[in-house]
This record gives C-alpha cells, sequence and structure tokens, in this order.
C-alpha cells in the first residue's frame, strides 16, 4: 500500500508538478517547433513516450547490473546513447510497417527524436535520484513522457489559435511562442510544492 | 575543401558567421535548452558556454577527420557517439577541478550530447569541409552561443539579484524580481530577446 502511493505520487509529480518542459526546460526544441497541430503533436507525445519508457528502463537495467558492479561509470554516457538511438530505431521501424500516414507526417522529426532532451533527461535523472527498484523507473520515465505529451498538445491547442490573432510583426513565429510559453509556466507554477 | 582562391573569405567566414548571421540561439533557433536552463546567473552561463565551444571544437575535428568514412545511414550515431565521448572529457574536467560549478549545472552537462547546435554544425560543416574551416567554425558557432547565453544571463541576474558576475551593480534600493530567476523570466525573457533580434534584422534589411 505504502509502495503504491510512492508510485502514484511520483507519477503525479512529474506529469504535473515538476513536469519536465516547464521546470527543467528539456524537450523545448519540438515543444516549440513542431507543436503547430493539435493531432501531431499528440502522435508525436506518444512516440517520445514509448521511447522514453522503454530507454528508461533500459539505461537503469544496463547501469544497475553492467555498468556499476564493473565499474564502467565512465562509460555512461555513450552506452546511454546507444540504448537511446537502438529504442528510436526500433519505434521508427515499427511506425512506418503499421502507421504509414504518420510515418509521413512525422518526416525527419521521427529520426530526430534520439537528439531530444526529455529521454536522455530521464536517464540521467533517474541516474541522479538514486532510485533503486524497477517499478519506479518504469512508472517515472512513462510519466515523463505522458508529461511531455502534455505540455506539448497544450502548446498545438494554444498555437493553432495563435494563428489567427494579430502579432506585432517583431514577435511573430517564435518569440510569441515563448512569451507563451512562460506565460503557461507561470500557469503550472501554480502546483509547485504540492509533491515533493 | 576549398582550396581555390576565395579560400581565405571562407575561413574568415566560417568563424563569423556563427557571431550574428548564422547565430544559434537567435537566428537559428537551436539548442534552446540550456539558454533557458542555466542562465540564472552569468557564472553557469559562461561556463556552460566554454563547455559548448570545447565539445563542439572537438566534435567538429573528429568528424571532420572521419568524414569520408562515414555510411549515411550510419552517420547521426557516429556523430552522437563522439560528441558523448568529448563530453565525458568535458564534465570530468569539470567535476575534478570545479565541483561546485559541476553540481549547479547538473544535468545539463551531459545533455549537451543531445544540444542540436553540435550535431547541426556536424551535419552542415564538419561533414563537409576540411579541418581547418570546421575548428574555426567551432570555434565561431561556439562563441556566438557563449554570447547569446551571456547577454540572456546578464539581465535575468540583473533584474533577479541586482548583481553582474556575482558584483553588486544595482543600488540597495533595488527591488530584485523574483520571478527572473524561476522558468517564466526565462522564457518571457529569451522571446523578447528573439523580437528585438527580429527587428535588428528587418531594419537592417530596409
Amino acid at each position: 500500500m505504502d509502495n503504491m502511493y510512492v508510485l502514484m505520487m511520483g507519477f503525479l509529480s512529474v506529469v504535473i508538478v515538476n513536469n519536465f518542459v516547464f521546470t527543467k526546460f528539456l524537450g523545448t526544441c519540438p515543444y516549440l517547433g513542431v507543436s503547430g497541430r493539435l493531432d501531431t503533436a499528440f502522435g508525436m507525445g506518444l512516440a517520445v513516450t514509448f521511447v522514453t519508457a522503454l530507454s528508461g528502463i533500459l539505461t537503469w537495467l544496463v547501469d544497475y547490473y553492467i555498468l556499476v558492479p564493473n565499474g564502467l561509470e565512465i562509460t555512461r554516457y555513450v552506452c546511454y546513447i546507444l540504448i537511446i538511438a537502438g529504442a528510436v530505431q526500433l519505434v521508427e521501424m515499427y511506425v512506418r510497417k503499421f502507421f504509414p500516414a504518420l510515418y509521413r507526417t512525422f518526416g525527419i522529426f521521427l529520426p530526430l527524436i534520439s537528439t531530444n532532451c526529455v529521454i536522455l533527461g530521464i536517464c540521467l535523472f533517474i541516474n541522479i535520484w538514486a532510485i533503486d527498484n524497477l517499478a519506479e523507473v518504469a512508472v517515472l520515465s512513462t510519466g515523463v513522457g505522458i508529461g511531455f505529451t502534455l505540455a506539448i498538445c497544450i502548446m498545438a491547442a494554444i498555437r493553432e489559435n495563435l494563428a489567427l490573432v494579430d502579432v506585432p510583426e517583431s514577435l511573430k513565429g517564435a518569440p510569441i511562442t515563448l512569451i507563451t510559453a512562460g506565460l503557461l509556466t507561470m500557469a503550472f507554477m501554480g502546483f509547485a510544492g504540492m509533491i515533493k | 575543401m576549398a582550396e581555390s582562391s576565395t579560400a581565405k573569405i571562407d575561413y574568415l567566414s566560417a568563424l563569423t558567421a556563427g557571431l550574428w548571421k548564422e547565430n544559434p540561439t537567435f537566428r537559428l533557433l537551436i539548442g534552446m535548452c540550456p539558454p533557458l536552463a542555466v542562465t540564472t546567473a552569468v557564472k553557469p552561463a559562461l561556463t556552460m558556454g566554454l563547455c559548448v565551444i570545447f565539445v563542439l571544437v572537438c566534435s567538429n575535428v573528429a568528424i571532420s577527420l572521419m568524414r569520408n568514412l562515414l555510411k549515411p545511414h550510419l552517420r547521426i550515431i557516429m556523430f552522437t557517439l563522439s560528441i558523448a565521448a568529448f563530453v565525458t572529457i568535458a564534465d570530468l574536467y569539470l567535476r575534478a577541478f570545479s565541483p561546485k560549478m559541476s553540481e549547479a549545472l547538473g544535468a545539463y552537462v551531459p545533455l549537451i550530447i543531445v544540444n542540436c547546435i553540435i550535431i547541426f554544425r556536424a551535419e552542415a560543416c564538419a561533414s563537409k569541409c576540411n579541418v581547418w574551416v570546421s575548428i574555426l567554425d567551432g570555434i565561431g558557432s561556439g562563441t556566438g552561443f557563449t554570447l547569446a547565453l551571456c547577454v540572456l544571463a546578464g539581465i535575468r541576474e540583473i533584474l533577479a539579484a541586482g548583481t553582474f558576475f556575482d558584483y553588486r551593480v544595482m543600488p540597495k534600493a533595488f527591488v530584485p524580481w523574483a520571478a527572473m530567476q524561476m522558468p517564466v523570466g526565462a522564457f518571457v525573457t529569451l522571446g523578447l530577446l528573439l523580437g528585438l533580434a527580429t527587428l535588428i534584422t528587418t531594419k537592417r534589411a530596409d
């Protein structure tokens, strides 16, 4: 029971209170770049969620059972990158086979998921937070992906409407998106301090 | 591999392009995570910038040297692997000689690996040009990135704490803007700076 409570709180924490996009600025590139349309943003979010969950678990397993017992921590970043690239390759093949329409919409952005900071970010933070059981790792890394999906979906919905608004000439495009993101962050700050 | 009469101009433009015309943060809008995350004060921003310059120059050299051996489908993974190796060096160096700064920057040093600027320069320049052009390009883009970081950090540090590089610059009566220290300050300041950059370019073009 106690364990369940910790897991649930951890999940809520990374989805809402400590959302990676809003509080740690990870994944701001796709957040500002591709989130022009809601359906694409949602698909992108799901792909990222799958990769974070997979690579979060795999990196933790490799770290815990191979790198640390053998004193190979120095190769940690190289191993993480290899695992993430492998996971992204897997997702790319899967999407191409089963969702060809979605695959065409993503275009170049799909292979670029491997350079998405959210994914390497969660692998590193799991390491920094020194989490030592697999269930928690799985919940946290899935939660981070869902938090990212939430963030880019909100942003995409706002940007769909932003296209119709009269914005000062020099603020069009990225600047107004960043300012909007700032205001959004402020809204999410209301949750700060609720957990952890 | 421009060995013609324009070679000299190529070298110069490789060095200066990154400063303004192709400034990663203000003009190309890539690698936006560190400019937002580490710019609460000038000191961490400068450290971050120096780390990025080091990694960028080293990875540009490595990739430029092996550019003829790269297979197209293995390109990106080779880029990231060599970048990861140099980031490990930078991280270990920082941890050994400046543990306090290393702790302050935390996960953002290893996150240089997935910084789009470095992969972008590898793809756009180092995998096509000779070593010397790649070095200059790395220094140029890295410096442009560092300058952008420092401008943003300077504004935020002055408004949030009234200090610049840990020296007090504002009068005692100045009330710090707490919001500037928070994520809100980062997003809004960068947004306004980008607006300013767009304004300058359009004014110049007229």
